[in-house]
């Protein structure tokens, strides 16, 4: 049981890597700074913020989030199921005459097939953003504790391109880093 | 042109946003919080009480005979599932339609529902009389054949469409929460709370990416609760519609109940705000005087809205030229339970139309007052539906009355002691106020970020 539990929690454990990274306290110098740096030609760089912001989406040039389609796909699976079950078991596996309705009484089961497409779609679409976003993990590093609260950062990783440590710094200090550090993320 | 609104009083910084939220989670609660807690953990232990009592004697002890078979655990279920959906409202199709003062009131809205359907399921499994063969309800391989559940009966829709929107509700809840409680672990100097918070938050990081898909996934989610909240309480009133008996079997029901539901949960919503506010001053600034007054005006326009539907059932009932129909409704409101139907529509319909003058929407001690009536008059709403459709049908000879006892006030009044219970340690564990939502609407209205928005 121990043992099951540390391979699950190694599997959780996210992967370090080595990073470059620059803190900024205000929004719009972080912004402006995350803009300049993908120009710069870094293909790896992140940014992460306390709130989501969609300007920082098109300054690093991240892709519209896949996870529509998983929900279309888990929808249109639940809706399938749904159809499917009420069908077999009602007209199927074990036909009951209640109230002499068909045995397949397709307007009836409307409701339990909605329901059923939901919450495919819910629970998938919320599954494909863990998986996305590689969640869940067990004790992550934090580059910067204040970073959940009222900073912004941007790293560059080592397996990054154009990672070099001392232009990376020298770089975020030109952007108007107040912070720049290595560390493991 | 109309000024926009702070959205945020008190000139807040990103860091007090976070400060200021995180606080009622990292200090001891005082003596106010612990008295009202207490109060609650009574109440609740009195309903554990009630309950288990009816468990173990059996249904006989509640006021239900022959011809009311639906008594106080259908009228308090359907009660509490409706409080439910104002939450998903402002959660979800508030969110949809962009509104941004919805942010800081959304999380503890939607902690609401969570709290009020884990309420109100309890009342259907207990009025079964044998709540410990409820696994019965779910279609399930078994041994007797096996014998599926029958999909054509309403109740069992209700099954499907309850359990589903808890668990939509309660996902959507905790994963619009997980960047916060990654704040609350960020902060966290005590070990405990790291290490529980670090669990809870998933190892949330924040990275652009992370933030890319979880707005993605927030708003689906926001897009398919909106549709599910909607059928939960159309659903519900199949429970009555689709039976054929005079004062249910009416198609406005679904629109009817949902409308009534809104109204029902904001009254809700705005007593529970009330307190917040008054227990944590602090607050005041995120659950501002124009929040409450919008959720005023909600409550406003669903009233006339469910006051429309009394009317119009009452129209029905005598264009439909059928006299059982029409007895129904005479009855209900001439009848021996003309008390019901009164003070359903002194709370629902009159009441609220205070509301139309803006001094008395802005005023929290008439909010708090009219909020309490909302509560009451949807109780008896449901009331009204269920028991005086039932206690006199086509027979004469069957005509009976509902007699409350000492477990029907119990149940109801204990069901309070539960959902406050679950609600007050809410608002000491968790972030009560969206931390992530709020700091994007920080500069909404203010003076200096005018020109900064071009």
């Amino acid at each position: 049981m121990i043992k099951l539990i540390n391979t699950l929690e190694d599997a959780l454990r996210a992967p370090t890597k080595k990073v470059v990274a620059g803190i900024w306290s205000t929004e719009k110098e972080w912004l402006a700074a995350a803009k300049k740096a993908k120009q710069a030609g870094f293909d790896k760089i992140e940014g992460i913020s306390p709130y989501p912001t969609h300007e920082i989406d098109e300054a690093l040039q991240i892709p519209r989030s896949p996870i529509p389609f998983v929900t279309f796909v888990a929808g249109l699976a639940g809706c399938a199921f749904g159809t499917w079950f009420t069908w077999w078991t009602s007209a199927v596996d074990w036909p009951i005459n209640i109230g002499g309705k068909p045995m397949w009484s397709l307007p009836a089961f409307i409701p339990v097939i909605f329901e059923c497409t939901i919450l495919f779609a819910a629970l998938a679409s919320v599954g494909a953003m863990l998986f996305l976003g590689g969640l869940p993990k067990v004790d992550p590093p934090v580059i910067h504790p204040d970073l959940t609260s009222h900073k912004f950062a941007l790293f560059v990783p080592e397996d990054d391109k154009k990672y070099d440590v001392a232009k990376i710094e020298a770089l975020f200090k030109e952007l108007g880093a107040e912070e720049v550090k290595q560390a493991e993320f | 042109m109309i000024k926009r609104q702070q959205l945020v009083l008190g000139n807040k910084s990103l860091k007090d946003v976070t400060d200021d939220i995180c606080s009622l989670i990292e200090r001891m609660p005082g003596q106010k919080f612990l008295a009202v807690f207490s109060a609650a953990l009574v109440l609740f232990g009195f309903y554990l009480f009630v309950q288990g009592s009816i468990v173990a004697k059996g249904m006989g002890l509640m006021g239900i005979n022959n011809p009311v078979g639906w008594g106080t655990d259908i009228v308090t279920f359907v009660f509490w599932v409706g409080i439910g959906h104002a939450g998903t409202l402002i959660s979800a199709v508030l969110f949809l339609f962009r509104q941004k003062w919805r942010t800081s009131i959304a999380r503890t809205a939607e902690a609401m529902t969570v709290f009020a359907v884990m309420t109100a399921g309890l009342f259907p499994l207990l009025h079964t009389g044998r709540p410990w063969l409820a696994y019965w309800l779910l279609p399930y391989p078994n041994q007797r054949g096996p014998l599926w559940v029958n999909f054509r009966s309403p109740l069992l829709w209700d099954v499907f469409a309850v359990s589903t929107y808890a668990t939509v509700s309660i996902v959507f809840w905790y994963i619009g929460m997980v960047p916060d409680l990654a704040s609350v672990r960020d902060r966290a100097k005590n070990k405990i709370r790291k290490l529980a918070y670090g669990a809870l938050s998933l190892g949330w990081r924040g990275t652009a990416k992370q933030w890319n898909h979880f707005e993605m996934t927030y708003m689906l989610l926001a897009g398919l609760a909106t549709p599910l909240v909607l059928s939960v309480h159309s659903i519900v009133s199949f429970d009555f519609a689709v039976a054929n008996l005079p004062g249910w079997h009416t198609t406005i029901f679904p629109p009817y109940f949902v409308a009534g539901a809104i109204f029902s949960g904001f009254g809700m919503v705005v007593t529970l705000m009330v307190i917040f506010r008054e227990v944590v001053p602090v607050f005041k600034d995120y659950i501002t005087m124009d929040h409450m007054e919008n959720m005023n005006k909600v409550i406003m326009t669903t009233g006339l809205l469910v006051g429309y539907a009394y009317g119009a059932e009452f129209f029905i009932a005598w264009y439909s030229g059928s006299p059982y129909e029409q007895f129904a409704f005479i009855n209900r409101a001439f009848g021996p339970y003309w008390w019901s139907y009164w003070t359903m529509i002194i709370c629902n319909v009159f009441i609220p139309q205070i509301f139309w003058f803006k001094s008395m929407r802005r005023n929290i001690k008439v909010m708090f007052v009219v909020s309490i009536f909302v509560n009451i008059g949807m109780w008896f709403e449901r009331f009204v539906i269920t028991v005086t459709s039932l206690h006199r049908d086509f027979i004469p000879s069957s005509w009976g009355m509902f007699e409350f006892t000492f477990y029907d006030y119990g149940a109801i009044f204990g069901s309070f002691g539960m959902f406050f219970t679950l609600f007050l340690l809410y608002t000491r564990v968790l972030p009560a106020i969206s931390i992530c939502e709020v700091k994007p609407v920080l500069n909404v209205g203010r003076e200096e970020s005018h020109d900064k928005a071009h």
